[in-house]
């Protein structure tokens, strides 16, 4: 089997928020906002341009059964073909890029939105994920199992606390300079290790906070992307992959989800040694320690070696690998499966920028699941 | 009647074998709780019903007048452009009588709900509601309805601030 | 594009509740689809699984969940959802998989759970109606049908005779699906005199809630051909939802699934599918639902297919056959699974392994279909052999 690289580019992205809460639009009036930015960055009429819509929501965490009812309006798809994919927003984006090679769309857009701040108790939420006969019992709100992983990371590669305080310092001081993080801030490595102990040793500053926001993403086949942008942002590589769902299971120290995404996409997109042919990456820092065990799953570095490097100032803004510019979601806040679209987003508009050509955006479903994504982009 | 065979696997359980305890089951509930953001359109709806008005909003490009008004026409695609107060009489667009609450158990008296089709509106905009105060063989797709308001004193902003509708 | 095809298939029994977790049933359906290909785990590239509202399970993320017993732990995995359309939309994310080339073999499962939800599944439809101005009133699903079913009926001077003879139908072909809940002899009359619900919904015009499984295994041509003698191919695939603003829409008529079916019948090189299409599970969760549908998918003229239904046209033996399987008024319905059932049933009957349900007419080209939301979503997929 074998899927073709550079058969679609990202041509569009429209954001509205992240904010700690949004108030002042409902979920609809939000994805039109971004949907709406997005189409007009390239003259396109979703009404009549766009062949494939799909959406990415979880019925729980809108608080509405067969959610996909709500889909089409706000993105310019009713009465046109719209799915609604519940996996995290590079998975969806995976399904349009195929559609676009089957030959069945020329033009797909992907939207996923959230308002984590219309869910009074997300605690339940988080339990209600986890399996009903042996594991939701002793897992709470899905933090207690972050603490297990981390604490199983840190032992298993003689990591330390700080080395994964120093992640958080990284990417909530790098959202300083990036108008979307709400959640930026300044901190000393001994601030954020003497921030609130949530379950050892997990603490505050590690976990990503709940935003609203919504992205949407537009996606072009090959001839088409050229005719709408000078600047499309080719899919180089994609993959997506679960491991078990039983959590005692799992190699709790290895990001396995990520490693065989990153297969995946390395193979399609013909990348042999990920380290020397990337330039930077927006990955999955839902808690501080993923971003290192991110980093290993993706093979950029080797496994347990995260740490030293980050501590070296590699994955710096000015490092030699510069790792989540954008803050991650420690410092835009953690919009679950939409928080993989907004991954994508940063590193469209970094290649954009014109600083890099070439990168990898990751993402993981957030707790207590084991699936994620990974997706390759060039210039 | 039926067929037993093997070819399909599965381990059927009759309502008597569950209620009875033979096999175990683990029970658990999650009252889950939202506050959903009304935004822009929504909060404007629910003031207006609060004021025993009914709005809509209208769309300059396919010129029709929306009911439930929203903040962004669907079959254009762009930002709906003008408020509008609409009457708060309409008809029948369809109907049903229904004997069963949501959760399957029997109603003890049969409620008539229906898709009212809202004057001022365009045509074939409206809203689910319900009918009251009339025998459910004497409503039909087309029947004039008006709605019953609660006392301003008693609505909050809801769509439930409309009682119900009453046959002319 | 490459050519895909269906290469085996397998379900579980469909009934009200049954032990087996989600888990299990989705095992079951997919250990069946694998063995009837003569295929292992290992050969699969990748999953695809649909699964209806989370709320009846009582599990969050349940794609997540169900992972391991839909095969697709440590492989790429993907669960989609369209509401009641979702059943024909898995092998349709199937098949794009197939079809880009990424993956060779693809497993496609359809599982729901219904039966957990406590103190009855219907109760968790009133959480998919809008929640600030609908819940309020007590909205409940089956009002919905109802309201839909009425302004059919009104639109086309149809009558609760010419809707039951579908009940009848469906109810009499499930005899012969080893797999069906609810098969059984009845009459126009029995439907008649059964106990109103939501008028004009009577209880024997509606589908039951169901626990079961379907599974059915894609693959390319050219790994079809190794594995079978007899593969079927996916040669058309459609899809639409129309808005979610249900009041604003005129409910006589499916647009939608007018739209998805086009979509599929274009792709499949179908002009006159009256005429072309041998066979069809059209989507049943009502009686009168059945006779929407094939007039949104053009198998009949808008308000003709009551006629069709009459003349005995889609019956077994008919021109048009229209639900052999006994559809899910007959055999049940267990969302995701039920449409997935749909699929399997026009595979076997393209391969004549229908058994007694086996079509009279020689079937070249059938066609599944399925529906949902709140009544929006229309899929489609026009089978070959």
């Amino acid at each position: 089997m074998h899927m073709k690289s550079r058969e679609a580019a990202i041509v569009a992205a429209g954001c509205s928020g992240p904010l700690a809460i949004s108030p002042h639009l409902s979920y609809k009036e939000m994805t039109f906002e971004a949907a709406r930015r997005a189409y007009s960055q390239v003259s396109i009429d979703p009404r009549k341009d766009v062949d494939s819509f799909i959406a990415c929501e979880e019925d729980l965490v809108e608080g509405t059964s067969i959610t996909d009812e709500y889909a089409p309006d706000q993105m310019g798809g009713a009465q046109r073909s719209v799915c609604t994919v519940t996996q995290d927003g590079i998975n969806a984006l995976a399904q349009a890029y195929m559609q676009i090679v089957a030959g069945i769309a020329q033009i797909a857009v992907i939207e996923s939105h959230v308002k984590m701040s219309n869910v009074r108790n997300k605690e339940l939420l988080y339990n209600m994920a986890m399996d009903p006969y042996i594991e939701r019992e002793f897992l709470g709100d899905g933090l207690p199992l972050a603490a297990l992983e981390m604490r199983r990371y840190m032992h298993a590669y003689s990591v330390s606390e700080e080395d994964i305080a120093l992640v958080a310092v990284k990417n909530k001081g790098n959202g300083l300079t990036n108008p979307r993080a709400t959640f930026a801030g300044a901190y000393t490595t001994d601030e954020a290790m003497n921030s609130k102990e949530i379950w050892s040793p997990l603490r505050s500053v590690y976990v990503s906070k709940p935003a609203d926001g919504a992205v949407v993403l537009v996606l072009a086949g090959r001839d088409r992307a050229r005719q709408l942008t000078d600047s499309p942002v080719w899919i180089e590589g994609v993959g997506w992959f679960s491991d078990t769902s039983y959590i005692a299971l799992r190699d709790l120290e290895v990001a396995n989800y990520a490693r065989g995404a990153a297969r995946m996409a390395y193979r399609m997109a013909g990348i042999e040694n990920p380290a020397k042919w990337a330039q930077f990456a927006e990955v999955d820092d839902t808690l501080a320690h993923k971003e290192l065990q991110h980093l290993e799953a993706l093979g950029i570095f080797e496994p347990g070696e995260a740490a030293e490097v980050t501590k070296k100032g590699e994955t710096a803004r000015n490092g030699s690998f510069p790792v989540n510019l954008s803050g991650g979601s420690l410092a835009e806040g953690d919009l679950g499966d939409t928080g993989a679209l907004l991954r994508t987003l940063e590193a469209f508009e970094i290649i954009r920028g014109g600083r890099f050509e070439r990168g990898i955006v990751q993402s993981w479903r957030g707790l207590p699941s084991a699936s994620g994504s990974v997706m390759v982009l060039g210039e | 009647m039926g067929m037993t065979d093997n070819t399909f696997p599965g381990t059927p359980i009759q309502p008597d074998e569950w209620k009875g305890n033979r096999y175990f089951f683990k029970e658990a509930e999650f009252p889950l709780r939202y506050s959903w953001d009304s935004g822009i359109a929504i909060s404007r709806f629910l003031q207006g019903l609060k004021e025993g008005r009914i709005l809509g909003t209208k769309c300059f490009r396919c010129k029709r007048t929306l009911v439930p008004p929203r903040a962004f026409c669907e079959r254009c695609f762009r930002q709906a452009d003008e408020w509008v107060q609409v009457k708060d009489t309409g008809k029948v667009n369809t109907y049903s009588v229904s004997y069963v609450n949501s959760d399957a158990s029997r109603r003890s008296e049969p409620l008539i709900v229906a898709v009212i089709e809202i004057d001022g509106a365009s045509p074939g905009m409206g809203f689910l509601h319900v009918i009251r105060k009339i025998e459910p063989s004497e409503v039909h797709v087309g029947t004039k309805v008006h709605a019953v308001w609660k006392g301003a004193s008693e609505r909050v902003g809801s769509i439930l601030d409309i009682s119900h509708f009453e046959v002319y | 594009m490459r050519r895909v095809a269906v290469v085996g298939a397998g379900m579980t029994l469909f009934r009200h509740r049954m032990l087996e977790t989600g888990k299990e049933m989705a095992f079951e359906a997919s250990r069946q689809a694998l063995d009837s290909a003569g295929l292992e785990r290992k050969d699969v590239d990748s999953v695809v699984l649909g699964s209806a509202p989370d709320a009846f399970d009582g599990v969050h993320m349940k794609g997540e969940y169900l992972t391991d017993g839909a095969g697709a732990f440590n492989k790429p995995y993907t669960r989609v959802y369209v509401g009641g359309g979702t059943g024909v939309f898995i092998p349709i994310a199937a098949w794009w998989q197939v079809a880009s080339g990424m993956a060779d073999i693809v497993l496609a499962v359809g599982e729901e759970k219904m039966s957990p939800l406590q103190p009855h599944p219907q109760y968790a439809f009133w959480s998919i109606f809008d929640h600030t101005l609908e819940r309020p009133l007590g909205v409940t699903l089956l009002w919905i049908f109802a309201l839909e079913m009425r302004r059919y009926m009104h639109a086309y001077s149809v009558s609760e005779e010419d809707i039951a003879l579908v009940a009848v139908k469906n109810k009499g072909n499930a005899m012969d699906h080893p797999a069906a809940q609810l098969p059984a002899r009845i009459t126009v009359e029995d439907v008649l005199k059964s106990e109103p619900i939501c008028w004009p919904v009577k209880r024997l015009d509606v589908s039951p809630t169901s626990d079961g499984a379907a599974a059915v295994i894609l693959a390319s041509e050219d790994v079809a051909r190794k594995i079978t003698d007899d593969p079927v191919w996916i040669t058309g695939v459609g899809w639409n939802v129309d808005t979610t603003y249900w009041t604003n829409r005129e409910l006589a008529y499916p647009e939608y699934l007018e739209k998805a079916a086009r979509m599929a019948y274009k792709m499949a090189g179908v002009e006159n599918p009256r005429r072309e299409i041998d066979v069809a599970e059209v989507y049943d969760p009502f009686d009168y639902k059945e006779l929407h549908h094939m007039e949104g998918l053009l198998l009949a003229g808008k308000g003709e297919a009551p006629k069709l239904t009459k003349e005995g046209v889609t019956g077994k033996d008919g021109d048009l056959p229209v639900n052999p399987s006994g559809g899910l008024l007959g055999v049940g319905n267990p969302i995701a699974a039920a449409g997935m059932m749909k699929v399997a049933e026009i595979f076997w009957q393209l391969r004549g392994e229908a058994g007694r349900r086996q079509v009279k007419k020689p079937a070249k080209r059938g066609l599944a279909q399925a529906w949902g939301d709140l009544m929006q979503v229309g899929t489609v997929v026009v089978m070959e052999r």
